[in-house]
């Protein structure tokens, strides 16, 4: 299977990548990657990442069996690049697709079982059980500690960050005990008289002990031990709140009381179809969804059709290779090609600047008045596409130029012949043979402008807003708009929203890319030169 | 179209038509050129106004100068040169990384017989179809969570950012490369395998060599892609440090843009010419690249 086909070789000459390394050496070899790999899944689960773990473990396994099977070996040649896509590019699309059915975003980042370890850690002093007859201390810097006594007479002292010890007189600074059992000093204390106690504002919020046992102040006479204010209840799904008796069930990844209270933090959860649901009823109801989407469409397909028709008349103007200068034009109008276009997009947004920028001062000065390029919706749609034809037109130049030579003069003659026209001869001839040929290029072109995050979020940031309180912008695209649900966090970010809304995309895209394989035969021509 | 078919019979008329029809064209042609580089010059010009602002920048600059470059240097707060020398660093090992990559993995697809070849095959072209942008918040997700255990491929490393980059490595330029590869003759490969040479031997030193025009292609496309990525960058990068060139001068920008204008210029005009300088070089085979499918980024 490995060899060079169409000739057989001989097992010698597949000494290709590690094979001339006997099985065994390969086998003991990969138990160190394995091993660490094992580790690394190990700390993962703990942290409750289970697609993470997922994704590595079936990796893991993948390359083991490239990397031992013999037949695999022509995929030794790639298991690189294949891990690498199997890790970021294909494992994100697959999240993407998991995350887009969770509630996964803001005060939901967690498993529902830290969530739980997080709210059972939350205490409550009770008000009626356990007591303790309590004495304060309090120490020149301000620090408090406190002598318990409880209801068998056992004393206990207690300092905040500390566990409870249960020191005789003399150990730990302890002095001796007065005939109640309360130490008559401590060491770098002084005890503070009853009332003086009791009048201490300080002394209630104070938490004494450690974390798990921990003593707070409940009245003049008495201290009680704080307990878990939740228990999580798994029948019901829900924690239950241990002062009150309140239930909150588990309600979309939030425990929710009956009133409507929801405890922080709430957790990661299926929700079903709920963030497409929201994506289609926003869709129907002609929010400002319905707008981001249409002009989505709008966009791209404007920006193809002007930037292909500008390429298109130059590559033809220009055609003629005896036009003086020639060569020379064409570098210069390659030129807005070649810079990052990232630059240029900031330097149109210089340019176009409202008061300062030089098109809006020109303007101006010969018309009195300049467009609202920043401000206005339909003035800042008209920039955007005024900016991209400028990046853009030069590499339809360039194909196009390109096609145009392949086509043959004699179908010109023949057409000369028959007596048609100039006009004619373009579209009965120039531009059906062109369109042939440059077709796949353009469908990728309206693909690229349908997610061209770049211009939109670098021009304007999408805006003008559609409104104040919208994290929608008139200028938006459907990918710019995933990016502020996911990232500007002005609403709050709702990561499994975006999630959906990025399968949608994924969709569009996916139709169009069918329909360029449609259009040119690839998958045909794939199979036949493989 | 093409002037080769005019009339011959008409040959004066058509010399004067031709005439009028040629200097028509260079009017055009010379509006085309300002539309192209009027943003361009405009740049230029105000990377050298000592002014500084969007304001007061005139097309030819008063007292030309460096003040602006030197700016650009001093700046602590936006350290330009980190910025620049990130964005090397970043595509260089991106371009080699992912160069060697698709080049290996296309010389076992062109040359070895394997079930499920093409399988792979258009899985590979499939999966490459759909822009990583598009999987942006499950990448940035999966960093974070990385993060937690393995912190230098994390949040606001280089290396993830270029793991992620090389993710899309195999996808990117495959095609092209096998491509190329199909073309190279067999007959190569087959004599030098009598001669008891191994596969690695025969793809490093028989291969490999033939390759080089478009290694460079893809190497140089790669390397464009890379140096103008931002939104990746964007979301993985955290730190003024980290940034790259793209990323920091958008964020540059992004506050008091006007009176930065001209400090901007220079470090736009600085960041710009690398990459413009490549296309110059290698203007027509990076242009026969990109009509050829090759993938910018």
């Amino acid at each position: 299977m490995a060899s060079i086909a169409p000739q057989k070789t001989q097992k010698k000459q597949r000494s290709g990548l590690g094979s001339a390394l006997p099985r065994v050496v390969r086998v003991l070899l990969l138990l160190i990657p394995d091993a660490l790999i094992g580790w690394l899944m190990s700390e993962f689960i703990t942290l409750g990442y289970l697609p993470l773990t997922a994704v590595i473990f079936v990796i893991a396994i993948g390359v083991n069996l490239i990397l031992l099977i013999k037949k695999a070996y022509p995929l030794r040649w790639m298991v690189v690049g294949l891990v690498l896509m199997a890790m970021f590019t294909i494992y994100p699309i697959i999240f993407t697709v998991w995350v887009s059915f969770t509630n996964y975003g803001e005060g939901h980042l967690i498993t529902q079982e830290q969530a739980i370890q997080q709210l059972i850690k939350e205490k409550y002093l009770p008000e009626e059980g356990k007591a303790f007859r309590w004495t304060a201390f309090k120490s020149s810097e301000g620090e408090y500690a406190l002598w318990l006594i409880d209801d068998d007479g056992i004393g206990y002292l207690a300092k905040p960050g500390e566990p409870l010890s249960q020191p005789q007189p003399g150990e730990e600074g302890v002095g001796d005990f007065d005939d109640s059992g309360i130490p008559a000093s401590i060491d770098g204390y002084q005890k503070l008289n009853a009332i003086v106690a009791a009048t201490d504002k300080n002394l209630t919020e104070i938490l004494f002990g450690e974390e798990g046992e921990t003593i707070q102040v409940r009245s003049p006479s008495e201290a009680a031990e704080l307990l878990p204010k939740y228990v999580y209840d798994s029948d019901l799904d829900a924690m239950i709140d241990q002062e009150t008796g309140d239930v909150y069930a588990n309600l979309r990844g939030s425990f929710t009381s009956s009133t409507g209270n929801e405890l922080k933090p709430g957790f990661v959860e299926s929700i079903g179809v709920t963030n497409f649901k929201r994506f289609f009823t926003s869709f129907t109801l002609n929010g400002p969804l319905v707008r981001i989407i249409i002009w989505t469409f709008a966009f791209a397909f404007f920006s193809l059709l002007l930037n292909f028709a500008l390429g298109l008349l130059i590559a033809v103007i220009y055609n003629d290779p005896k036009f003086p200068l020639r060569k020379l034009i064409r570098t210069l109008l390659i030129i807005p090609y070649t810079v990052p276009a990232l630059l240029t997009i900031l330097v149109w947004r210089g340019m176009l600047n409202p008061e300062l920028g030089v098109i809006t001062r020109i303007l101006e000065n010969i018309f009195g008045w300049a467009p609202p390029w920043m401000t206005d919706q339909w003035w800042a749609k008209v920039a955007v596409l005024l900016i991209n034809l400028w990046l853009s037109y030069p590499y339809f130049m360039l194909i196009c130029s390109g096609s145009l030579q392949s086509i043959p003069d004699d179908y010109y003659m023949a057409a000369q012949v028959d007596g048609a026209n100039k006009w004619q001869q373009f579209w009965k001839i120039t531009l059906p043979l062109l369109l042939v040929a440059v077709g796949p290029l353009l469908l990728s072109s309206f693909v690229f402008n349908f997610n061209n995050f770049n211009l939109i979020y670098i021009f304007n940031a999408g805006g003008p807003p559609m409104s104040e309180d919208l994290i929608a912008g008139h200028t938006d695209i459907l990918i710019s708009y995933v990016y502020n649900l996911a990232f500007s966090g002005g609403t709050g970010i709702d990561y499994g929203y975006a999630a959906a809304i990025t399968i949608v995309i994924f969709f569009i895209v996916g139709t169009i890319t069918l329909l360029q394989f449609r259009f040119t035969n690839m998958w045909e021509e794939v199979s036949e030169n493989v | 179209m093409s002037k080769s078919i005019e009339n011959p019979q008409g040959y004066k008329s058509a010399s004067l038509q031709r005439k009028i029809s040629v200097i028509l064209r260079l009017i055009l042609a010379i509006l085309l050129i300002i539309f192209s580089l009027f943003p361009i010059i405009w740049v230029i010009s105000a990377a050298f106004n000592p002014t500084g602002s969007l304001a007061t920048q005139k097309l030819i600059p008063a007292n030309p100068g460096l003040d602006n470059f030197k700016e650009l240097m001093r700046s602590e707060e936006f350290p330009f040169w980190t910025w620049f020398f990130n964005s090397i660093k970043i595509s260089s090992i991106t371009s080699v990384l992912s160069l060697s990559i698709t080049t290996i993995a296309a010389y076992a697809f062109s040359r070895f017989r394997f079930k499920g070849r093409q399988t792979l095959l258009k899985a590979i072209f499939l999966i490459q179809v759909f822009p990583a942008l598009l999987a942006l918040v499950a990448t940035f997700l999966m960093i974070s969570q990385i993060e937690d255990v393995i912190p230098f491929i994390g949040l606001n490393t280089h290396t993830a950012l270029i793991l992620v980059y090389l993710g899309g490595a195999m996808g990117s330029n495959i095609w092209l490369m096998k491509g190329y590869l199909d073309t190279v003759p067999r007959d190569i490969d087959e004599s030098a395998m009598v001669e008891g040479a191994s596969n690695w031997q025969i793809f490093t030193k028989l291969i490999l060599p033939l390759l080089r025009p478009i290694l460079i292609v893809i190497a140089i496309i790669n390397y464009i892609g890379t140096y103008g990525e931002f939104i990746l960058a964007r979301v993985l990068l955290k730190g003024n440090e980290k940034y790259t060139l793209m990323v920091g001068l958008e964020r540059f920008t992004g506050a008091q843009f006007d009176q930065r204008w001209g400090v901007f210029a220079a470090g736009a005009l600085i960041g710009a010419l690398p990459i413009m300088l490549l296309y110059l070089i290698f203007q027509n085979q990076i242009i026969g690249g990109l009509t050829q499918g090759a993938v910018k980024g």
